[in-house]
């Protein structure tokens, strides 16, 4: 009898709200067909890959490509440079965007503030083909304007930053936190909005000045936000983007520069290996995911803060 | 005791003195680093070509031009490359905000059953995808590789996107609202028509500007899958120019043919890439400070919870 109500309940809001369906129809069909059915293509990492033979066709080969890709000469370097990149990034380009935030966060004037985030958000809207050409324009050995400053300061004036693998991690981390740091700003600064001004009152009766109010209200208060926010930049840790990695390689730094997503690529679309270049790239985003669970399951343990 | 509240009062001032100017500091030096590179683009762009190649341009102009931008506007490619960009802009812009409009508003409705499961269907995809290469299989299994099509609908449905929608409806659209339109008879459609879609304006325009800037800017996706130059978006002639060194900017035979010509690209290739930056990133830079309320209310609206 109850089951019965609840099916007829059931039927009714269906055909009520049929309409909600269809509404999500179109986004659905979009992700069933660029997201669901590409993951179905994911079983070419464990075959050998003919375009004859197809998708499902193809004999199967187990781990072979994991084995080839973990005993290739380059599978060291390409797992150091792309650990050592987001690692770097992490370290460089976290903290900024809290360092802004809260500065801003204290600007008096309501003009200068916002000029000031006008500006430093600007550069997130800057294509990544703009951003490396600007790179090597400014960087240029013989007519960037850097190499012009450096000569101020004794410099040679001659040094090819672009082309020096030494340079490369540097340039690839500083260019992003350039890019990113307004931008990143925006989040933490509506969490701090959202700070109770008698906290602040307060304590400024206790006789705690800016610095300390800093300190202990402001930073406490958009700890959560912070926590979210390294989750998240965790999770992309196996995950640098192939986008501007790839614009900023050239021969010379070749050795620091090739990244899983870079080689990917490479391996797949350029050299025609179907399979062994599914195989790295399901093991990136394999890693990639457990690293965002275990990262989330300790930031749940120790701050209880979490995505899900 | 009250000598001493006041020395309190007055150190704590002093403090916050040296606080703010070291802030403030910090803050002109941020705004500095950030303004000064796009201004040097804009500045060397005008610029006599053999002042931006010696390097000793910095801070004001030197022997104003126009050459630079006449090389760019006089290219072909580039005419093309901003009719694809615009094409595919416009085109992907709409159809995505529909789609993501539509499936947000459907996903923040309490009442529909399953949306729950639907949700846990979208946001997979934000954690776990396919891969490059079988995507790749994918899309040319359908016939869509270089194809304008695909361009136009590849890049249009971010479940992020659908995130902030959802998140923004479920909290500005209230139940009781609903409820009093069912009274008098409104269904779902003419509610959503008339009374979610001029409600929501605010989350639309922040859609509409982050999909069309992620348009604008993109090149992996038209590298990959288009083939043919002719369909190619102003990102990729960019990156074409940008990148290519300046001997093999010049066709070996015009070299030979034509010396003069020859020495004129190389003198200019630099100017020519200042210029082309600045024609490529102009609308948005110039748009954008209008519109920047809107971008940042997109961010927090998302944060609310992703």
């Amino acid at each position: 009898m109850g089951s019965k109500r609840k099916f007829t309940n059931l039927f009714k809001s269906l055909k009520r709200n049929w309409l909600l369906y269809v509404f999500v129809m179109p986004a659905l069909i979009h992700i069933i067909l660029f997201r669901y059915w590409p993951m179905f293509g994911l079983q070419i990492a464990f075959k050998r890959y003919s375009f004859a033979e197809g998708i499902t066709g193809s004999p199967w080969v187990g781990l072979y490509w994991f084995n080839k890709f973990v005993a290739s000469p380059r599978f060291l370097e390409i797992i150091k440079n792309t650990l050592s990149l987001s690692l770097y990034s992490i370290i460089a380009g976290f903290p900024m965007p809290i360092i802004l935030a809260l500065i801003l966060n204290n600007v008096k004037s309501e003009k200068w503030k916002r000029f000031s985030q006008t500006i430093t958000y600007m550069p997130h809207f800057i294509s990544t083909v703009v951003l490396v050409g600007m790179m090597s324009l400014f960087f240029s050995p013989s007519s960037g304007f850097v190499n012009t400053i450096f000569k101020w300061f004794g410099g040679s004036g001659q040094i090819y930053f672009m082309g020096m693998p030494e340079y490369f991690p540097h340039m690839y981390v500083w260019s992003g936190v350039w890019q990113g740091m307004g931008w990143g700003s925006i989040i933490y600064l509506a969490a701090l909005a959202g700070v109770d001004t008698s906290l602040h009152e307060a304590a400024r009766i206790d006789g705690a000045n800016k610095f300390q109010r800093v300190i202990h209200i402001d930073i406490p208060n958009i700890l959560p936000t912070i926590i979210i926010v390294l989750i998240m930049n965790c999770g992309s840790i196996l995950g640098v983007g192939y986008e501007k990695v790839y614009l900023m390689q050239n021969s010379l730094n070749s050795g620091v520069s090739e990244v899983i997503s870079t080689y990917v690529y490479k391996m797949g679309l350029g050299r025609q290996q179907y399979s062994f270049s599914t195989a790295i790239g399901l093991l990136n985003n394999v890693v990639n995911f457990l690293v965002l669970i275990i990262v989330n399951k300790l930031a749940d343990k120790f701050s209880g803060t979490s995505l899900w | 005791m009250r000598k001493r509240i006041r020395k309190q009062i007055i150190k704590s001032t002093w403090d916050d003195r040296i606080f703010d100017l070291i802030t403030g500091l910090f803050l002109i030096v941020v705004v500095v680093i950030t303004l000064y590179p796009i201004y040097f683009v804009v500045l060397a762009s005008f610029t006599e070509p053999v002042n931006v190649n010696s390097g000793d341009l910095l801070l004001y102009p030197k022997d104003i031009t126009l050459s630079g931008y006449k090389k760019v506007f006089g290219d072909s490619r580039v005419w093309s490359g901003y009719f694809n960009t615009l094409l595919y802009t416009v085109c992907g812009t709409v159809y995505g905000t529909a789609i993501t409009v539509m499936a947000g508003y459907a996903l923040s409705r309490k009442d529909m059953i399953g949306r729950g499961l639907l949700m846990k269907i979208f946001v997979f995809t934000m954690y776990f995808s396919g891969g490059m290469i079988p995507t790749y299989l994918v899309i040319n299994s359908m016939g869509l590789v270089n194809t304008r099509l695909l361009m136009i609908i590849l890049g249009s449905v971010s479940v992020y996107n659908m995130i902030i929608v959802r998140s923004f409806m479920a909290s500005n659209i209230p139940d009781e609202l609903l409820e009093a339109a069912r009274i008098d008879g409104c269904g779902n459609g003419q509610f959503f028509v008339k009374i979610v879609l001029p409600l929501s304006k605010a989350v639309i325009s922040v859609i509409v500007l982050y999909i069309a800037v992620n348009y604008w800017n993109s090149y992996f996706d038209a590298m990959m899958y288009l083939t043919d130059s002719g369909k190619y978006p102003l990102q990729l002639y960019l990156r074409t120019i940008l990148f290519q060194s300046q001997a093999a900017s010049l066709n070996a035979e015009t070299a030979m043919a034509d010396p003069e010509y020859a020495e004129e690209m190389k003198t200019m290739a630099q100017v020519v890439k200042y210029s082309i930056i600045v024609v490529a990133t102009a609308p948005i830079i110039c748009v954008y400070p209008f519109i920047q309320k809107y971008f940042v209310k997109g961010v927090m609206i998302g944060s609310v919870k992703g």
